[in-house]
């Protein structure tokens, strides 16, 4: 017993201190939402710590008025679509490839692998400028394809990365016996493979979700009317200070989906955080 | 982490005939599943990277070679020189910091029972974007303390441990008095023991006379003493300067310095209700006196964190504190993979816990630790987003970077795309040898 809280009292500082960093990691956020939470008269007049000592202030009308403004719920709308149908194109054609990778037999293959992870680092600003023109040519500048389609180009090699390594460890045996019993690629891609990799295809996902979602230079170079969320927050930004009562609902809200995928998703995000950074 | 077989898995079924037919069938099976990642990684990456380095020996318009000319400029443009020398800073500064931030969460939060909701806690601004997090950041650091919650706190801590002066500011009555309040007002007519000092002031409102003014009398003094009193040399109507008159009120809890002819300060005393105060045996000679600047100390006004001065730093605290996380729970997933058994070897040893981190853990955990740093100089090299939202107006010229540098030169109103393509090309020979780095990590497990 003594020993216990001999033990217990060792360890006070080491909570203490746990206890101050995660408070201090949580006040930002908390100001964010607080601030979107003023009454118009008062939001960026007074700090959002006011809203604590009389909760009874605070409003949703900032938020009723965010709805309200066209400009911005089309925005909304913009980032669903990218966010969603990128992922969608690179979890299928990621994993096309990464099985090919991990299982099928063609010259060159090893070489090609290395290759594709050398593009990982291709900054996407060395991108920005030919695709720009492409983009022009070719009718795809300012459409949400055109972003998703870039998205998706700039997640391959990741997304590529992290499935092959998880394909790789299905045992041969299963691939085997199907290919006896006479099944196609394609049968075993899209009855075995993809089943059993649905973990690393879920990371995939949700990573990619959460990049795009939360992109700002790809929208803010390849779209003028089509702007997703971050970019129209962006545009009322420079004239911080007089709309203060728009950007914060705003900002909240374009971190609020994020958030809620991330914490009902939270082991498959950290399990393709580490296959990712433990390369 | 899957381990890779050097050996090409049999992969299709051997075709017994070699036939053309099947050989054509299998490199359709291939192109099939091949195929679409490859045309993306050839479209969006590969042909791009080839254009913006041949793109970048060209000039603005795009139709004169002027070869290493837009490089030139990359070191000889002010602005960009500032985005190079900001971005060493970040390199500098942050990977190690992230990294070392990290290490101390992980090791402490082995310790406790909650560690799960604590990791959540310090993970989440991960999830958030870079630009989102920078509309946080540009809330918690306004200037105002009445709005900036981080001005707000220094202000809080500021005022425990410093008192603010009783006045804001005030003018001298009569040329005699002269200096300012941020150093203190000086009687320029010197003061032998026995005689007597009237320091006016004016231009203070009356609502900041401190409260419990009196009528202004000079106390009357010894012959070993010198005296004098603080007030407020105006009264409604106007008065006449220099001299105390009914109506006018004394300055209570100024500070009063006696000074020597040279200007050390002897003593100092602060005023009573009625604005007097009294040096008590004083030696013989001439001396000065003066009110202290002291007086005037005024409230905090904030520190200006997106001003020219601090804003780089200020976006690498927004950084650190999004990132902190991820070090975090990678290194801990790297320390739970530690062999319980050497640490307690080395504990039974007799280490104390700071050998054990110094000589056991931290070496161990060193393969994880690089991996985090070279990530985190690699996004460091590209930060971008986090610099506009946090530096949205005119203090972006002071914070650039060199992702933002390429993008403003090539997008922001410039619109040289000669001289953008070879910032992007300088961006990445910088990132080139983490990509080395990269595949060696590579090579190493096939």
């Amino acid at each position: 017993m003594a020993a216990r809280i001999a033990n217990a009292s060792r360890k006070l500082p080491v909570h203490l201190v746990l206890i101050f960093v995660a408070v201090l990691w949580m006040v930002p956020t908390l100001g964010l939402l607080l601030t979107s939470l003023m009454p118009t008269d008062i939001i960026g007049e007074q700090g959002w710590w006011n809203l604590v000592s009389e909760p009874s202030k605070a409003t949703f009308e900032n938020y009723s008025h965010l709805f309200d403004n066209n400009e911005l719920t089309t925005a909304l709308w913009v980032t669903v679509q990218v966010a969603v149908g990128n992922t969608l194109i690179l979890v299928i054609v990621a994993a096309l490839a990464g099985y090919a990778f991990a299982w099928l037999d063609f010259p060159g293959r090893d070489i090609l692998f290395v290759g594709v992870i050398g593009l990982l680092v291709v900054p996407l600003q060395v991108a920005l400028i030919p695709i720009f023109s492409l983009y022009n040519d070719t009718g795809l500048f300012d459409t949400v394809l055109g972003l998703m389609l870039f998205h998706v180009a700039f997640g391959m090699p990741f997304a590529i990365f992290l499935l092959r390594n998880f394909f790789i460890g299905i045992p041969k045996d299963i691939l085997e016996s199907a290919r006896m019993d006479g099944a196609s690629e394609m049968r075993i891609f899209f009855k075995l493979v993809l089943p059993l990799g649905l973990p690393a295809i879920a990371s995939l996902a949700i990573f990619q979700f959460l990049w795009t979602w939360n992109d700002l230079i790809v929208a803010l170079t390849f779209g003028r009317d089509t702007q997703p969320i971050t970019v129209a927050i962006f545009s009322q930004l420079r004239q911080f200070g007089t709309n203060i009562e728009l950007i914060a609902p705003a900002s909240f809200v374009s971190l609020g989906i994020p958030l809620i995928v991330f914490l009902s998703f939270q082991r498959y995000f950290v399990q393709g955080l580490l296959a990712g950074s433990v390369k | 982490m899957a381990s890779v077989s050097a050996v090409a898995p049999g992969a299709t079924a051997p075709d017994p005939l070699g036939s053309g037919a099947g050989r054509w069938r299998r490199r359709a099976v291939n192109a099939f599943f091949l195929g679409p990642a490859l045309v993306f990684l050839g479209v969006w990456l590969v042909y791009p990277t080839i254009r913006t380095i041949i793109r970048s020996f060209f000039d603005r318009a795009g139709s004169e070679f002027v070869f290493l000319d837009n490089y030139r400029s990359i070191f000889t443009n002010d602005t960009l020189l500032t985005a190079i020398k900001n971005n060493a800073i970040w390199v500098g500064v942050v990977p190690a910091l992230v990294t070392a931030i990290g290490l101390i969460f992980a090791v402490m939060t082995e310790r406790v029972s909650w560690s799960v909701a604590f990791k959540t806690v310090v993970f989440m601004p991960m999830a958030i974007s870079l630009f989102a997090a920078g509309v946080i950041w540009h809330i918690m650091y306004e200037k105002s303390p009445e709005k900036g919650a981080l001005n707000a706190s220094i202000g809080v801590v500021r005022d425990a441990f410093t008192d603010d002066g009783v006045l804001k500011a005030a003018n001298p009555s009569t040329p005699m008095l002269q200096g300012s309040a941020a150093r203190g007002f000086v009687l320029q007519t010197p003061v032998s023991p026995g005689g007597s000092a009237l320091l006016g002031l004016t231009a203070i409102p009356p609502a900041e006379l401190p409260g419990g003014a009196r009528q202004a009398a000079t106390p009357s003094a010894a012959d070993d003493a010198i005296s004098g009193m603080v007030w407020r040399d105006f009264k409604p109507g106007g008065g006449q300067p220099g001299k105390v008159e009914a109506g006018e009120l004394g300055i209570a809890g100024a500070t009063v310095q006696l000074r020597d002819e040279v200007g050390k300060t002897l003593a100092s005393r602060t005023t009573a209700a009625d604005g007097g105060f009294v040096f008590q045996s004083v030696d013989p000679g001439s001396y000065r006196v003066a009110i202290a600047s002291k007086t005037f100390a005024a409230p905090y006004e904030g520190t200006s964190w997106l001003g020219s001065k601090l804003i780089t730093p200020a976006i690498m605290i927004a950084y650190i504190w999004v990132w902190a996380g991820f070090a975090m729970v990678v290194i801990a997933a790297g320390l739970s993979a530690i062999s319980r058994e050497v640490l307690e070897a080395a504990r039974t040893d007799g280490a104390t816990e700071w050998q054990v981190f110094r000589r056991v853990t931290v070496p161990m955990l060193a393969p994880v630790l690089s991996v985090v740093f070279i990530t985190m100089l690699i996004n460091v090299l590209k930060v971008f987003d986090i610099v506009l939202s946090v530096a949205p107006g005119s203090s972006q010229d002071d914070a650039n970077v060199i992702a933002l540098a390429m993008w403003r030169t090539s997008f922001g109103g410039v619109n040289d795309f000669g001289l953008g393509s070879a910032i992007a090309v300088f961006l990445f020979v910088l990132v080139i040898p983490a990509l080395a780095l990269n595949v060696r990590r590579f090579r190493r497990e096939v």
